[in-house]
C-alpha cells in the first residue's frame, strides 16, 4: 500500500522530536489489529494500516497529557476527537503530530461474527474496498464490504483525516452511503414502550465493565468518574436494570454536543450492546438544534458549553 | 469411563425434565452474544461455539444480597435504634447445561479460595453444593484457546459431573463424578454402542488441531524475576484501557466487593464482582493507592494467574485458556503474549 510507506517515511522522519507515535500493529490473529506505540526506528516497521484498524489511537491522550510530544496516526473519524479535545482545551495542539491517509472504512467484529457464527473460526477476511473474501473454519466466502463494515463507515463524511500535520498517500473519495444511520431510523419506528423495553432488555445485559467509558476519546474523567464515587454515591454497586440504564445514561448525557460519533464505545463493548443509538440520537438532536457537528471545528464551543441569550439557530416564539 | 449416547432431540427432553426442579442454565443467544441464561420456553441451547460470558455466575452470581437490614426505632425509648438482619443464603438447585471444559475448570481455582481448610464462604459453598455441571468437549478450536497449554485440554473433565462430547446424531456422555453417573441413569440414554469410539476420536482430532503446547512451568519464577522491570510492564500494558471486561468474563476471576446499598431505613448487603483493572480496586482508605497505573495493574490479573496462584496452590495454573481475555478486549491485548515475552525477557537478562 503506498500510504503506507508513506505513512512509515513521515514517522521515521518526525520521531526524533516525538517522545511516541501510537498506530496499529498486527495483533493475535488475521482479524485483529492492536495499538502500537512507536518509540524507536524499529518499531516503525510494525506499523499495519488496513480494515482492521479498528481501535482509536487518540483514546490513549488522556493518559499522555503534560507537555509530551505525541506523534498519531489517524482515520477521519479518529481525528475528530484530537479536534474536539483541542477545542475543549484537554490538549496543547503545538504537542501533537497527526499523520492523516485516506480511510476506505473499517470491518466490523460483531457483523462478521453474526454472519459466520463466531468471530474465532474466521481464519481469514481480505478486503478490495468493495468485497471482503473470508476463510471461515476452511471454506471460502465473499460478502459486501458494506454489509460488514462499522455501521459509522456507512454515514461517513470525514475519511480523510482532518488537521493533519502529514498526509500519506491518496485521499479517499468514498461517499457516505446514507446521510441518516439506518438502524437509528429503524429503532425510531418503534413506539415508545417498544424502545423502553428494548433498553430494558439491553441494559439487563451490561456487565459494566466500563468498557465503553474507557474506550471512549471524550471520556477523560479517567479514575474521577463519578459512576464510581461512594461520595457521593450516585450509583449502586448493584449490576441491575436500574443502575446500568443510570450509568448508560450519565455517559450519554456527558457526551452530547461532544461526541464525535467514533463508536468505540460500542466497539469496545464485550456484549455488543447497540449504545451508539444513543449517541447517534443525541448528536443528531445537536446537529438539529444548534447546527453544530462535534469534533470539526477546532475554534468553535461546543453549545452545551457557552450560553447565549439568543441561540442564532434557534428561533424563539415571542 | 462407562459411556453412553443421548440423542439431539432427547437432549431437549432432558433439559425440560432437569429444569422441573433446577435452575437449568444453557447457552442462548442474547442481543447477538451468547450468555447462560435459565431454560425456559422458547430458548434454543446454542452449542456451536463458546459462550460470551462465562459459566462462574451459576456459582458466584455478578451481584448477590447476603443479609438484609432494617433499622427500627424503639416506641419507648426513641433515642435507641435496633437493627434486625436477615440472612438470605442461597436455595435453589442448578445444573448448567452446555459450557466448554475450560469454563467449567475455572471453578477449580474458586473452589481452592473460597472452600478449603481455613475458609468455607458459605454462599459459595451451599451453590456450589447444589450446582450439576454438564460440560460439552470441543469439536473446534478458535484462535484465542489455549487450553492444552495451562494443563487443560478439550476433552478437560476437570469439575464437570457429566462430560458430553458431539457425534452424529447426539452426544456421547460419559459420567465425571458419581452424581453426574445417577443423571446418565435418566430414560434418555441408550448404551454408547459405537458413539463411543467416534467420541474419542473427536476427542483427539480437536486436540490435535490445537497444536504443540508452549511451556508456562517457568513462568513464576520469570514473572517475578520481571516484577520491578517497570519499562517492561508499561510495554505490555500500553495498549490496555483498564476496562473490566477480562476479569468480567474470566471463569477463574473471583475477585469481590461487599457493600451496604440502603434504602431509607431498610438496605441490603452485596457482593458484586470486582476487578483488579480497576483504580478503586485497591484504593485505600487513606487516599493512598499501591496501584496508580495501568502497568501495575495488569501486572496484578497476568501474575495472579500465571505466578500467585501456581506457587499458592501446588502449580495450579490460574488460567484455564478459554481466551475469553482476549477474545473480548477492546485492545486486543493477549495474556499469552505477555507471559511468553516474560519467560522470554529473562533469556535475554541472562544472556547479557
Amino acid at each position: 500500500m503506498q500510504a503506507l510507506a508513506e505513512l512509515k517515511d513521515q514517522i521515521r522522519k518526525a520521531l526524533p522530536e516525538l517522545d511516541v507515535v501510537i498506530g496499529w500493529q498486527q495483533g493475535y490473529d488475521a482479524l485483529h489489529t492492536r495499538p502500537l506505540f512507536i518509540r524507536s526506528e524499529e518499531d516503525i516497521d510494525k506499523l499495519v494500516v488496513n480494515e482492521f484498524c479498528v481501535v482509536n489511537p487518540s483514546s490513549y491522550l488522556r493518559e499522555m497529557r503534560g507537555g509530551k510530544k505525541v506523534g498519531l496516526v489517524l482515520k477521519g473519524c479518529d481525528s475528530r476527537s484530537v479536534i474536539q479535545l483541542i477545542q475543549e482545551e484537554l490538549l496543547n495542539k503545538d504537542d501533537l503530530t497527526i499523520f492523516g491517509f485516506g480511510c476506505n472504512g473499517v470491518l466490523n467484529h460483531a457483523k462478521l461474527q453474526a454472519r459466520f457464527g463466531d468471530i474465532g473460526y474466521i481464519e481469514s477476511a481480505e478486503s478490495d474496498g468493495n468485497t471482503v473474501n473470508l476463510v471461515v473454519a476452511g471454506n471460502k466466502e465473499t460478502a459486501p464490504f458494506a454489509e460488514l463494515c462499522a455501521e459509522k463507515c456507512l454515514t461517513c463524511s470525514y475519511p480523510n483525516t482532518l488537521q493533519c500535520s502529514h498526509f500519506a498517500g491518496e485521499e479517499s473519495d468514498k461517499k457516505a452511503e446514507a446521510a441518516q444511520d439506518k438502524a437509528l431510523e429503524e429503532f425510531e419506528q418503534l413506539s415508545m414502550e417498544e424502545r423502553f423495553a428494548f433498553w430494558q432488555d439491553q441494559m439487563r445485559r451490561c456487565i459494566r465493565c466500563y468498557a465503553c467509558r474507557n474506550a471512549c476519546p471524550m471520556c477523560v474523567c479517567k479514575d474521577h468518574c463519578l459512576a464510581n464515587s461512594r461520595q457521593p454515591k450516585w450509583l449502586s454497586e448493584d449490576v441491575d436494570v436500574q443502575n446500568n440504564f443510570m450509568f448508560q445514561m450519565i455517559h450519554v448525557m456527558h457526551l452530547t454536543g461532544r461526541c464525535v460519533e467514533c463508536g468505540e464505545c460500542e466497539r469496545a463493548c464485550p456484549m455488543d450492546i447497540p449504545i451508539m443509538l444513543l449517541r447517534r440520537k443525541m448528536a443528531g438532536i445537536v446537529r438539529d438544534v444548534f447546527a453544530y457537528n462535534a469534533g470539526t471545528n477546532a475554534e468553535d464551543t461546543s453549545p452545551l458549553m457557552r450560553f447565549e441569550v439568543e441561540e442564532p439557530t434557534i428561533e424563539e416564539r415571542h | 469411563m462407562a459411556c453412553k449416547f443421548i440423542s439431539n432431540e432427547d437432549t431437549n427432553k432432558w433439559l425440560e425434565a432437569l429444569a422441573k426442579d433446577h435452575v437449568v442454565f444453557v447457552p442462548v443467544e442474547d442481543g447477538g452474544s451468547v450468555t447462560f441464561r435459565p431454560f425456559a420456553e422458547g430458548r434454543k441451547p446454542v452449542l456451536d461455539r463458546m459462550p460470551v460470558r462465562s459459566p462462574k455466575e451459576a456459582v458466584f452470581p455478578q451481584t448477590e444480597t447476603l443479609l438484609t437490614y432494617k433499622y427500627e426505632k424503639d416506641p419507648e425509648n426513641p433515642e435507641r435504634t435496633a437493627v434486625s438482619i436477615k440472612e438470605t443464603l442461597p436455595r435453589e438447585r442448578a445444573v448448567v447445561f452446555g459450557a466448554r471444559p475450560c469454563g467449567t475448570r475455572g471453578m477449580s481455582v474458586f473452589d481452592k479460595v473460597f472452600d478449603n481448610d481455613r475458609i468455607r464462604d458459605p454462599y459459595y459453598a451451599t451453590r456450589r453444593e447444589n450446582t450439576l455441571y454438564i460440560t460439552l468437549a470441543c469439536d473446534k478450536v478458535e484462535s484465542t484457546c489455549f487450553c492444552h497449554e495451562v494443563g487443560s485440554g478439550p476433552a478437560d473433565t476437570t469439575c464437570s459431573d457429566v462430560l458430553l462430547t458431539p457425534v452424529q446424531g447426539g452426544f456421547a456422555a460419559e459420567a465425571v463424578t458419581e452424581r453426574g453417573g445417577k443423571m446418565l441413569e435418566a430414560s434418555f440414554f441408550a448404551d454408547g454402542g459405537d458413539k463411543c469410539a467416534e467420541a474419542e476420536a473427536v476427542k483427539k482430532a480437536t486436540r490435535e488441531m490445537l497444536g504443540e503446547a508452549h511451556d508456562y512451568s517457568d513462568a513464576p519464577e520469570k514473572l517475578m524475576a520481571a516484577f520491578d522491570d517497570d519499562e517492561f510492564w508499561e510495554e505490555q500494558a500500553a495498549g490496555c484501557i483498564n476496562c473490566g471486561a477480562c476479569t468480567y468474563l474470566c471463569p477463574t476471576c473471583y475477585c469481590f466487593n461487599i457493600t451496604d446499598e440502603p434504602t431509607g431505613t431498610t438496605g441490603k448487603r452485596v457482593r458484586t464482582w470486582d476487578t483488579c483493572m480497576s483504580f478503586q480496586y485497591t484504593l485505600e482508605g487513606s487516599g493512598h493507592n499501591p496501584r496508580t497505573v495501568k502497568a501495575s495493574r495488569l501486572k496484578n490479573r497476568v501474575n495472579h494467574k500465571f505466578a500467585y496462584i501456581p506457587d499458592t496452590y501446588d502449580k495450579h495454573i490460574g488460567c484455564c485458556g478459554c481466551g475469553r481475555c482476549i477474545k473480548s478486549c477492546p485492545a486486543s491485548v493477549d495474556i499469552r503474549a505477555i507471559v511468553k515475552a516474560a519467560q522470554a525477557r529473562s533469556v535475554k537478562k541472562e544472556s547479557k
